[in-house]
């Protein structure tokens, strides 16, 4: 064993060696980016993510792309403008603390649609169902999916149900698809995020993804933590109701508040100046991140929203989401700068600053 | 957490901060050693509240980033088998080998899965008996001995379908090499504190005296790895170069001696080829003959390997303009000799991509 420290014969060995070893030229190996088959990282709300919507799908779509094609898209009706916008649940396991895919199903339709500033009408449902799975387990799923609906007051007006073979699916897999109608006086939409707005999140940030992996297999671990999901109509209702200016809003799922923030800068070509110190994160899931070697900047909410709004606003709305039940841990967290556009970065709690950068695909668990 | 919010108060990390200012008169430049320290360091913006004097070289000290390519092919041979389920840590996961990764063997169909201790991997193997289960277990001194207590039970409870990948590296050695090398500017070492509370402190004295250099074991969280630079700026400047614990909390002179006995009994030192560096005689572990018979590489007889480093570091297509630098968000001007940071390049957080855009920002204040 090498607790002996090398000796003299060793280190001629080393040093005959080491005139290779330079370490001004050392060079790390890269990740891999252009796989040729999808990985899980395709899915994970990342660089992967987008670059697989860039460059492949809407190239093979050609012109019948919509130059937008956000997380829900605002189409004008006569004097009406829709909301509208699709999303698939493959969460596993498919019951986790505060939660399940059929909450799940339901609220984050209901939040895309809400984030174009518009109150939810109706949803689709549509069930992938792997063969073999329990009848009880499926209505225990679709009970929450109506409770949900409920909840959310939204109608679920038309639906699907296909079944796949043994082996070919978790269990269950669900699509929703909602429209809703956009508040006549809301113009929100990441482009109109600009230099001096506040950055607003309605509450503590981690919680869904840190609940949902306390209960995934191979990594169980106690916690007290439970999922956020909830329906957030109802929250940005009131903060339309203000009369502020409300530039942009999103719900930071997959990829967290940090590939939100991210994709905002890019989108409306803004810097983000983040105040770390001011983040709302529970010490739960400070914890459960710090053991996993995760950063909770990048781990999926449910239930918050991030909003973009006026300087001069800011007050105000903030009042009015912390006299929200969804919003009562509402903080300021930052706000839109002139440098660095298109990049997010964090003045640490030290005083040093760090580029919050967008996730490249999943976060990993480090080795140490 | 006790231990994680004590060791990050500002105030106290502005006190150490203030002392380290005062006791600087000259350039220093020091290692730290691991790359967890790199990533706390780049993390918490460690470096930009040192004074312009002060230094931080970032060492190799990532297991991800120093596991020889041929390991890393041998791994995805053995995962793309059929009959094989291969287990790693996650963030093994994305390092690529001379043409793939281990994401991709699972893309094509290899049960590739990601476990948090390899004792998961022998439950995974008691579990499938029809399969042979392989747990990759790379690493430091710190990953190896739940790897060797690993290896210990499968004999023990005579579970023949698990076996071990090894490529476990040591870092006295490395220090030893480092050190060695010609173009070595190193002044002082930040020993990497988990290592220390594995094996102990005994290894560092002859390094100290060898290349008169202080190094001082150290932590992980702000606090630990500002009093590290405090006590190896101390030493600097009074012309010592001694060892010293600053991590006491966590390590002791004599190590873990449970562990260490493990560790004798299941791994023998072997030189090691460290990816990006080259090879570093008796820089390893690999399992002793008694344990021969549950080393994958043994029981896998992996042979025509090709290994092909080129190709995966997309910094030359950055250079020849085929790429966008953001393209590749790791590499690009920053990652370059002057800036060898490499050791968190692959890690789950990204932190050498934050690092190349923290820098392009400076640039763009300028």
């Amino acid at each position: 064993m090498s607790e002996t420290p090398p000796d003299t014969t060793d280190r001629a060995a080393a040093s005959a060696t080491s005139a290779a070893i330079d370490m001004e030229a050392w060079v790390c190996p890269a990740p891999l980016r252009d796989a040729p088959n999808i990985l899980l990282g395709h899915g994970g709300g990342g660089a992967m993510s987008a670059e697989l919507v860039e460059h492949l799908f809407l190239p093979a779509f050609g012109s019948a792309a919509d130059a937008g094609m956000g997380d829900s898209a605002v189409l004008q009706v006569g004097t009406e403008r829709l909301a509208f916008s699709t999303d698939s649940y493959v969460v596993k396991p498919l019951f986790f603390p505060g939660g399940s895919i059929g909450d799940l199903a339901v609220n984050g339709t209901v939040n895309d649609l809400a984030m174009a500033g518009a109150q939810p009408m109706a949803l689709s449902t549509a069930f992938i169902l792997e063969e073999g799975t329990s009848l009880a387990e499926l209505a225990r799923v679709a009970r929450a999916v109506g409770n949900a609906a409920l909840a959310a007051g939204v109608k679920l007006v038309t639906g699907d149900t296909k079944v796949v073979d043994s082996g070919h699916g978790d269990g269950v897999y669900i699509n929703t698809a909602g429209i809703g109608l956009v508040d006549r006086r809301a113009d929100i939409r990441p482009q109109r995020a600009r230099t001096g707005d506040a950055v607003i999140v309605s509450g503590d940030i981690g919680v869904h993804g840190v609940a949902v992996m306390s209960c995934r297999e191979g990594l169980e671990f106690a916690t007290t933590v439970a999922s956020d999901s909830a329906p957030l109509h109802g929250l940005v209702a009131a903060m339309i109701e203000t009369g502020a200016d409300i530039h942009t809003l999103r719900d930071p799922t997959r990829g967290g508040v940090g590939a939100t923030l991210n994709e905002i800068a890019r989108a409306a070509d803004v810097g983000i100046s983040l105040n770390e110190r001011a983040l709302p994160i529970p010490g739960a899931v400070r914890d459960a991140c710090g053991l996993l070697g995760l950063d909770p900047l990048y781990v999926a909410n449910e239930g918050k929203l991030i909003a973009f709004v006026a300087p001069e606003d800011a007050d105000r709305v903030l009042a009015a989401m912390r006299a929200h039940p969804y919003g009562r841990r509402a903080t300021l967290i930052g706000g839109c700068v002139a440098e660095h556009p298109g990049m997010v970065v964090a003045r640490t709690a030290l005083g040093g600053t760090r580029v919050v950068d967008l996730p490249i695909g999943e976060q990993l668990p480090r080795i140490c | 957490m006790k231990y994680l919010d004590e060791f990050s108060d500002p105030e106290l990390a502005g006190k150490l901060i203030d002392q380290i200012r005062a006791a600087t008169t000259r350039r220093w430049a020091i290692m730290e050693v691991c790359g967890g320290q790199t990533h706390s360091i780049i993390r918490h913006g460690i470096d930009q509240l040192l004074p312009d004097q002060i230094e931080m070289i970032h060492g190799p000290g990532c297991p991800v980033c120093v596991t020889p390519l041929e390991i890393i092919d041998k791994a995805l041979e053995i995962a793309s088998r059929p009959d094989v389920i291969f287990c790693s840590f996650g963030d093994m996961l994305r390092v690529p080998g001379s043409a793939k990764d281990l994401f991709r063997i699972k893309s094509e169909g290899g049960d590739v899965r990601v476990v948090y201790s390899p004792l998961d991997a022998l439950t995974i193997a008691r579990a499938n008996p029809d399969k042979q289960v392989v747990f990759f277990g790379i690493g430091f001194e710190t990953t190896a001995p739940a790897n060797a207590m690993t290896v210990y039970q499968a004999k023990r409870l005579g579970i023949t379908n698990f076996s071990l990948l090894v490529s476990h590296v040591l870092v006295p050695p490395a220090i030893a090499a480092i050190m060695e090398a010609p173009t070595c500017r190193v002044q002082a070492f930040l020993a990497a504190g988990h290592v220390c509370s594995v094996m102990g402190t005994d290894e560092y004295p002859p390094l100290c005296d060898t290349y008169d250099i202080p190094i001082v074991v150290t932590g992980f969280e702000p606090l630990d790895i500002l009093e590290g630079i405090r006590r190896a700026v101390l030493q600097l400047e009074s012309g010592r170069h001694v060892l010293e614990n600053a991590y006491r909390r966590a390590v002791r002179a004599e190590g873990n001696a449970p562990a260490k006995a493990m560790l004798l009994d299941v791994f023998e030192v072997t030189d090691r080829a460290w990816r990006g560096i080259g090879m570093i005689p008796a820089s390893g572990w690999r399992l002793s003959d008694s344990y021969r018979d549950y080393d994958a590489e043994y029981r896998f007889a992996v042979t025509d390997i090709h290994t092909e480093e080129s190709a995966v570091c997309r910094s030359g297509e950055v250079l020849q303009g085929l790429i966008k630098p953001h393209d590749c968000s790791a590499y690009g001007t920053l990652c370059t000799p002057r800036n060898p940071l490499g050791a968190t390049m692959v890690s789950s957080e990204g932190a050498c991509a934050a690092y190349y855009l923290y820098r392009r920002l400076e640039v763009t204040n300028v």
